[in-house]
């Protein structure tokens, strides 16, 4: 059938009822290369999968990773050993790294939800062959982040304590408290998005389970694709919990980092205490999620040659939400001065003078090299169709919104009402490898899913072709 | 490729199509002859399909609905409770009925109840899991979830005639009608 069929673009096929054909550049870059079929599609990603051989670059970054994985489970070792005083946290600095990676990862996690359910919302199309992955990533970061604020409890086999449950001590948490707020909110995220992601996945699993040829790999992914048979009526079910999903996910994702933002924003303490954190802290999110898809996605397309399914629109549309919410971090960043300033409090302004000239005045300086210009890169289209810009542009980012988090964290702490109180914070030999060792975990379950799941959604790829079109009779197109 | 038979006779009449014009246009032909235990597989969701082989509601958004009010009340009660009745805590002079600071919970407590029900009411309702069923036993069927279209009569249909379902399928282009065994 492949040779009969039509592989004319689908943006040629439009009419065109004027002379001169439309300009180039007013053509959309298509969102799948033509040339593919049904059957293509899902060959091409489900045999990554498949394959009988793992490719040797596989086993040498899962090492790599793996070894990553060691060092935090031996940090992990040490720290209950030994208390959380092998980290760099004092008085007046009682949160450091820890909660600076804690926010760090669970930032990167609001893109794939972001992804999935508000650009499938907004009818986005071009979000199909990356939201897989980036809700993986999502998964991956989340399981990272909340490693941190469970360790940093200092007593973590106590955790349970935070939940609700009759227990003889007769004690139950306390509600009022963001910290609480935060737990929930954690949690219901990491829940939902492993439910959205696994969703996602069923149909998926049933093409692989009819698709292996051994039978052993034929039921495992048997038993997860719980005997999906794309019958119509449930189609019509499954697509109604997707999008109510991504109707339940879109409130449930904006209000995640606006809890964690909460955690800040409800102490008194100057550089912590303002309203705008909310909002401040979400496009961060934005940001630090988009950044991290493409410094996943730009090796992934090259190294499983899925360059036909990840274009270079996708690439360049993310790009553009990158400069977009970059551009609402750097106005926070500059409203932050103007807070102070305008507020006329002694210890406000003091925050502030601390910040850029104080004793972390590189990390600030960075942290606007970073993330207030580097994103600016974007507004030009050489740079943003440029999957090298685009990676340096990503790392940046990156690393400036480490740099926001540690901005926000110890520079304000460490110099607050009192200046007998001061003090210094460093992270400590324990906190680096802490670090070094959830982004190893982060990257070892990565592997694990690129090597064992599809990493882009087959059924939903299908449906970009202009043959899924199909209309009843009598209906308009 | 049966594992194990669970009922003898016969399931129903599936035809193959190749694309998912076809199998719409015989999805409606099929319903509009009167059969009405009729359904289609495809390798992914086809816009008006479900409508075409006879399904109308999906009580879906209502048990969503239910779950999200359930947590919203669970959620709220969950704090109250804690707080003012079970361990009551004098923060700051603050009465102990302090609700808007419960309502950042409370609304997590709704998504997450709310997410169950979308995705285990649409199991559910959709009496998945469900390891066996007999259209895998048409040997072509592993295409269903690749690039083929598939649409069955069942036997239980009252108006259902063996040779009747099988002529009427091979009228609508398909490329191969089978009996579908129990």
């Amino acid at each position: 059938m492949a040779t009969t069929k039509d592989t004319t673009p689908v943006h040629e096929l439009r009419p065109v009822t004027q002379e001169t054909r439309i300009p180039e550049r007013f053509i959309p870059t298509p969102t799948i290369e033509p040339g593919h079929s049904f059957s293509t599609i899902t060959d091409h990603i489900s045999t990554i999968v498949l394959r009988k051989k793992t490719p040797l670059g596989w086993f040498f970054g899962f090492l790599i990773a793996l070894g990553g994985v060691t060092v935090l489970t031996t940090t992990i070792s040490v720290l209950i050993g030994k208390g959380v005083g092998i980290w760099g946290i004092n008085h007046p600095s009682g949160w450091g790294m820890d909660i600076i990676n804690f926010v760090w990862w669970i930032g990167i996690g609001h893109a794939g939800t972001l992804i999935s359910a508000i650009l499938l919302l907004l009818r986005q199309e071009w979000r199909t062959s990356i939201n897989r992955f980036a809700e993986a990533m999502t998964l991956f970061a989340v399981a990272s982040a909340g490693l941190y604020p469970a360790l940093h409890t200092g007593r973590p086999w106590y955790d349970f304590w935070m939940f609700p449950y009759p227990n003889t001590m007769s004690l139950w948490p306390q509600f009022r408290s963001p910290l609480m707020w935060d737990v929930f909110a954690v949690s219901t995220y990491a829940t939902v998005s492993a439910l959205f992601w696994y969703v996602g996945l069923i149909p998926d699993l049933a093409t692989l389970r009819d698709r292996a040829t051994n039978l052993w790999v034929k039921r495992a992914y048997g038993m997860f694709a719980l005997g999906w048979r794309g019958s119509a009526k449930h189609w019509h079910r499954y697509e109604h919990a997707y999008l109510l999903l991504a109707g339940l996910s879109t409130p449930l994702v904006l209000s995640v980092h606006t809890i964690v933002s909460f955690d800040f924003a409800v102490a008194q303490l100057p550089g912590w205490h303002s309203t705008f954190f909310p909002p401040y802290f979400v496009a961060g999110a934005v940001f630090a999620g988009f950044a991290m898809v493409l410094t996943l996605a730009i090796p992934a397309r090259k190294v499983f040659k899925l360059e036909d399914f990840i274009t270079m629109r996708h690439l360049e549309n993310m790009g553009k939400v990158m400069l977009a919410t970059g551009l609402i971090v750097a106005y926070a960043y500059a409203m932050e001065w103007f807070y102070g300033l305008y507020s006329g409090n002694v210890f406000e302004i003091f925050m502030l003078k601390n910040r850029a000239f104080g004793p972390y005045k590189g990390m600030y300086i960075a942290l606007w090299v970073c993330n207030g210009f580097a994103p600016q890169l974007m507004w030009f289209k050489r740079f943003r169709t440029s999957p090298f810009w685009l990676f340096v542009t990503a790392m940046f980012v990156n690393v400036g919104m480490w740099l926001e988090r540690f901005v926000i964290i110890p520079a304000s702490l460490h110099r607050d009402f009192l200046p007998s109180s001061w003090g210094m914070y460093h992270g400590t030999f324990w906190d680096w490898s802490m670090f070094v060792g959830s982004i190893g975990l982060f990257f070892a379950l990565l592997f694990l899913f690129v090597r064992f799941l599809p990493m882009i959604s087959i059924f939903e790829m299908r449906t970009l072709l202009p043959e899924a079109q199909a209309h009843a009779e009598g209906e308009e197109h | 490729m049966a594992i194990g038979k669970i009922r003898e006779g016969l399931y129903g009449v599936i035809a193959e199509f190749h694309d998912p014009q076809t199998l719409l246009d015989a999805a409606n032909h099929v319903r509009e002859q009167g059969y009405t235990s009729i359904d289609a597989f495809s390798p992914f969701p086809i816009h008006g399909l479900a409508e075409a082989v006879g399904f109308h509601k999906s009580r879906l958004s209502l048990i969503v609905l239910t779950m999200g009010i359930l947590g919203g009340l669970g959620g709220f009660f969950m704090c109250w409770y804690a707080n003012v009745i079970a361990y009551p805590l004098n923060i700051g002079g603050k009465p102990f009925n302090s609700w808007p600071a419960w309502i950042p919970i409370t609304f997590e407590c709704v998504i997450l109840l709310a997410a169950f029900g979308a995705v285990f009411g649409m199991l559910a309702l959709n009496g998945l899991p469900m390891p066996y069923h007999p259209v895998f036993n048409v040997r072509r069927f592993d295409s269903a979830s690749r690039d083929k279209f598939f649409l069955v009569i069942q036997a239980r249909d009252p108006k259902f005639k063996l040779d009747e379902a099988r002529r009427l399928l091979e009228s609508l282009g398909p490329r191969e009608v089978t009996d579908v065994p129990w």
